[in-house]
């Protein structure tokens, strides 16, 4: 097990949001975390990499627990996150973005061409300002970016917010590239469908609790899925 | 590349050269005297630029920090310690030249800090207090520096206000000269006025080069890093709340020696140096310079401090640099040197381009 996370429990202030989640992702797969704006998925993604403090419960990486340590500390845990809305340095260019995920890596040179031959169309725009490319683009070098850490894992928060269509498939498929690269991934996701295609498993939250997990073929026929998004009144609605 | 880099530093020698040099032609060389302070001031700006334009964050204390750097090296060299004279510290201080005895005005014999001494020591205290004022600020986001530093700055003034033995509301006066090294003396004498002003212009010049490359380098980057993207800069492993601290105490202490310097060529320093007024006008010289450029913001902060210590602006001076700040925000937010540059080029470019094609018509 590469991840485990127990009985978490975290919030804003006095106001709890996570109530005792667990989980656990095993070195090599892809798992999928779902849920409705508002789950409390961000605030748990926080907690992991060290954004937020948890109030109890705790989070352990490679058996070594590490919940309660400073963000900047996760990349020595091997673990980098992809933060929602992508975060990239608007003011540097593609190449210092890149370079600096590298910032901990003694082989970054190296590293930059690996980037950059995955991901050809950031290539292009090497010394390019980053604030002018678009969405999908900006997806690929926050991916890009967060690969030249080296990392063993990587939570990604919501990849495909903001992106038109055909960018959410691409981003997807570079995300299963990377599995099978090696890295493990927790998929952080309001994209259920998409999500539940590249996943192997997926847990599905609801107002800061785990309601359903499974495998991910399972889960995309479950019809309490798309009842975690509609809210608890959709069978009397629809049904 | 190279060029490109030396480019501002040969300029602002030239600079500084060409106005002594005017200065002596116009026969009036004791627009130095002002020039000189305005060049102590642009250093406390050039500290903030440092810590609002790369790191982001926001001071509304620096006037503090002057004071303090002023304010120790003013105690510690006017006050007399000879009562201590037979304690050991104070035979150990002597031995190592930091206490010196010296005659008094009414020739008796007093025993005093060196300058030199005193710098150091409020280089520490500096150090320390800006520790102890950044650690918990700068560990919360948004604006709780700036709140911080504000209270800390009226409390700092309230102080000196309060204090018998800083001298009260009437400040410290006969600060000693401070005798740097090899016969370069910082004192407000008119004779060494010309070596005064080098010695600023070149303190101020290679505290620019240290900041240029401070900028390029692994450090700068990362404190860009951080002001663009906190949550990225953390997750790509950058401790953001070390480099926020660093970036703040480094510039705490460029205004503290600031204060030590003008102290000296004053010869004395006053609790209005510690007001918050003190430290919004130099928040507004950093933005008019330019928050990312501090060698722009140098240059505008020297231009409008002369300015004002020649007494231009009167009584309005307070007000012309709360409308220097308002105008920079509103018109031209990343300082007024940038569009300027831009507007220049583009007025050449069009004249070449003018010219290119009455060419072609002939």
């Amino acid at each position: 097990m590469l991840l485990q996370v127990k009985n978490l429990r975290c919030g804003y202030g006095s106001l709890e949001v996570v109530h005792g989640v667990s989980l656990h992702v095993c070195a090599g797969e892809i798992v999928g975390l779902l849920g409705a704006n508002g789950a409390g998925k961000s605030s748990l993604m926080k907690s992991i990499i060290g954004l937020m403090a948890p109030w109890h419960g705790g989070v352990w990486m490679n058996g070594r627990r590490v919940a309660g340590q400073p963000a900047w500390r996760s990349i020595s845990n091997s673990m980098v996150l992809v933060p929602e809305g992508r975060q990239i340095f608007s003011d540097m260019t593609v190449r210092e973005n890149l370079l600096m995920g590298g910032y901990h890596n003694p082989d970054r040179g190296m590293d930059l061409d690996m980037v950059l031959d995955r991901f050809p169309r950031l290539r292009e725009r090497i010394a390019q300002v980053a604030g002018t490319l678009s969405g999908g683009e900006q997806q690929m070098l926050a991916l890009g970016r967060a690969l030249m850490a080296r990392p063993k894992m990587l939570l990604l928060d919501e990849p495909s917010m903001g992106l038109a269509p055909l960018m959410v498939e691409m981003v997807f498929a570079e995300i299963r590239a990377m599995r099978d690269l090696g890295v493990t991934i927790l998929l952080v996701e309001q994209n259920a469908t998409a999500t539940l295609q590249i996943a192997d498993r997926a847990y599905v939250m609801e107002s800061g609790e785990i309601i359903l997990e499974g495998e991910a073929a399972e889960l995309l026929h479950n019809p309490e899925v798309k009842r975690a998004y509609l809210g608890k009144g959709y069978k009397e609605v629809w049904e | 590349m190279l060029l490109k880099r030396l480019f501002p530093v040969i300029g602002f020698a030239a600079l500084a050269i060409a106005v002594q040099l005017g200065a002596g032609a116009l026969g009036k060389e004791f627009y130095l005297t002002q020039l000189t302070m305005a060049i102590y001031y642009a250093i406390v700006v050039m500290g903030l630029c440092l810590l609002m334009g790369f790191a982001g964050q926001v001071s509304l204390g620096h006037g503090a920090f002057f004071a303090i750097g002023g304010y120790t090296s003013a105690v510690l060299t006017t006050s007399d310690f000879s009562r201590f004279q037979d304690s050991l510290w104070a035979a150990a201080l002597k031995r190592i030249h930091v206490l010196i005895p010296k005659a008094d005005l009414y020739g008796g014999q007093v025993l005093t800090t060196t300058p030199w001494a005193a710098f150091v020591a409020a280089m520490l205290l500096t150090f320390l207090i800006a520790c102890l004022i950044g650690y918990p600020a700068l560990r919360l986001k948004g604006h709780y520096l700036a709140m911080a530093t504000l209270g800390f700055c009226l409390i700092v003034n309230k102080i000196v206000l309060g204090t018998a033995w800083l001298g009260a509301a009437d400040g410290i006066s006969g600060v000693p000269e401070w005798n740097l090294a090899g016969g370069l003396v910082i004192s407000g004498r008119s004779a060494v006025r010309v070596q005064n002003y080098y010695a600023a212009c070149a303190l101020a010049l290679f505290l620019l080069i240290l900041l240029a490359n401070l900028v390029h380098s692994r450090v700068g980057r990362a404190l860009q890093a951080i002001h663009d993207r906190e949550t990225a800069a953390g997750a790509i492993g950058i401790n953001t709340a070390r480099y926020k601290l660093n970036a703040f105490v480094l510039s705490a202490l460029l205004a503290a020696a600031a204060g030590v310097f003008l102290t000296h060529y004053t010869a004395g320093i006053g609790p209005s140096e510690a007001s918050a007024l003190k430290s919004v006008r130099y928040v507004a010289l950093a933005a008019a310079g330019g928050m990312s450029n501090p060698w722009g913001a140098a240059l505008v902060s020297t231009a409008i401090n002369f300015l004002s210590l020649r007494g231009w602006f009167g009584t309005y001076d307070n007000a012309v640099f709360g409308a220097v700040l308002i105008l920079i925000i509103s018109i031209a937010p990343q300082g007024p040197l940038k569009p300027l540059g831009l507007w220049i080029r583009r007025l050449l470019s069009g004249a070449r381009s003018a010219a290119g094609g009455e060419h072609a018509a002939s």
